[in-house]
């Protein structure tokens, strides 16, 4: 059986897929599937290697949801796509999904389920792969939601994002909301609570709020599920479960550069080995890469320091966005890591940062990028 | 009732530009098309019955901004994409 690669690229106008064998050499480029629909997220099943689900939506329509087992050769739109209930009339808060922005799969042990995150916040659970949606109360009802909407106004909305699945336990799980903060649930959504304590938010007016933080990516490794690491708008952070308080690794970023950025990706295998994206979070925050000479920068130790990776990457006059759902690794070794710029270029590194290649060009504006492995 | 679907949402119609459609009111012509070509009402639609941002829905050459207007079967609706930019 040889072993193959596919690299699905959600853009905001279409899907496309690059795929590959198991060397990662070289990559074709599919035609668009979802030609003008925006595609804020891809997700390949890890339970189940024929399954992805995305989330779309077109310029002019509402949101929905698409399926597929065939490993996006085909799709099945879903019959009841995430939807707040409807409002008792006078209600004057009534919420409408306007992007289903991130889609996670549930647990291991539950193949059926799969998690949505929403602009407006909101958190929705399928238990038949994607087909139908319903709410998880205990996020969207909680009585500190409405806490949350004084922090909307973000350029993309507000948003639930970073839906994270305990692999160890079940009812254990995390998001994050930008912006909002990152909360926790223990009982598999029914309670949540914040978890943003020694992050910091200095965009509030009070120097140590229990929310409204801003994190933009959060990530567990998969093998060591009490590492936590975020790329929040205000730094770099590492949490190691049973604490409860962030510590900003990325203060041991070179100063010109920052710890500021949108994705954080971890080693399938070495929780102490993690990549940024940084940003230009100065002034007006350009978010692009910082002096126009974009670069990856890894951490092996925890975050205790950080090398750039930056060979074959324009070396100036190079302005890379690269938003939180576009930078992902595969589990091959040595692992590949892959990112998606704004500009519409997929660039793809099978040495674990230490080169860079560009695999398309010429794309529309990349949202996210996916890996599903399988052998045929 | 004739009702003209605008392109984006074709897909749903078996890529029909038209469709006959009853109803005595719009909220009920529009649940009868969901129920015809499922998963068009919420594409147009939101889940407080909210008209969605670029879509304009018009009963004989007339906007309407709700889904009350009563129906008398012989109108015609025009279902309208609007959106400019890249």
């Amino acid at each position: 059986m040889a072993k193959k690669t596919i690299l699905f690229v959600g853009t905001r106008k279409g899907l496309f897929l690059l795929t590959s064998d198991g060397k990662r050499e070289s990559w074709t480029l599919s035609d668009a599937q979802f030609l003008g629909n925006l595609i804020y997220h891809v997700q390949p099943d890890p339970r189940d290697k024929d399954k992805v689900v995305i989330g779309a939506k077109a310029g002019h329509l509402g949101p929905t949801v698409y399926h597929s087992n065939d490993r996006g050769a085909t799709w099945t739109e879903s019959t009841s796509p995430p939807a707040f209930p409807q409002a008792a009339e006078g209600e004057t808060n009534a919420k409408a999904v306007n992007t289903v922005f991130w889609i996670s799969p549930g647990h291991a042990s539950e193949p059926n389920k799969w998690y949505a995150g929403t602009s407006p916040p909101g958190l929705f659970v399928s238990n038949d792969n994607g087909t139908t949606w319903e709410p998880v109360k205990g996020f969207n009802e909680n009585p500190r939601y409405p806490e949350l909407a004084q922090f909307d106004g973000t350029p993309g909305g507000q948003m639930v994002h970073s839906v994270i699945i305990n692999p160890a336990d079940k009812n254990h799980m995390y998001l994050g909301v930008s912006a909002g903060g990152v909360f926790e649930s223990k009982d598999q959504g029914k309670t949540w609570d914040p978890l943003n304590k020694g992050c910091a938010a200095d965009f509030m007016p009070e120097p140590d709020p229990e929310i409204g933080h801003d994190p933009h990516c959060v990530v567990m490794h998969p093998q060591k599920p009490e590492r936590l690491y975020q790329q929040n708008h205000c730094g770099i952070y590492r949490m190691d479960r049973p604490d409860n308080k962030w510590i900003r690794i990325g203060d041991n970023m070179p100063k010109e550069i920052g710890d500021i950025g949108f994705p954080i990706v971890v080693h399938p295998n070495d929780p102490n080995t993690a990549w940024v994206f940084p940003m230009d979070g100065t002034e007006v925050w350009p978010r692009t890469s910082p002096d126009g000479k974009p670069a990856v920068y890894v951490t092996k130790d925890g975050g205790e320091s950080w090398k750039r990776q930056d060979k074959g990457l324009p070396s100036k006059h190079a302005y890379f966005t690269v938003k939180r759902q576009a930078m992902t690794g595969d589990n091959a070794n040595p692992m590949g890591l892959y990112f998606g710029t704004s500009q519409g270029e997929v660039w793809a590194s099978i040495d674990e940062g230490n080169s860079w290649k560009c695999l398309a060009s010429y794309l529309p504006e990349i949202y996210c990028l996916r890996i599903m492995e399988y052998e045929d | 009732m004739l009702v003209h679907i605008p392109s984006p949402l074709r897909s749903y119609t078996k890529n029909q530009s038209e469709i006959q459609v009853d109803g005595d009111s719009v909220q009920g012509l529009l649940a009868n098309m969901d129920k015809s070509y499922p998963g068009i009402r919420f594409r147009m639609i939101d889940e407080q019955d909210g008209i969605r941002e670029h879509i304009k829905l018009y009963v004989d050459r007339k906007q309407i901004e709700t889904l009350n207007m009563k129906l008398n079967g012989t109108e015609t609706i025009h279902i309208i994409c609007a959106l400019s930019g890249g």
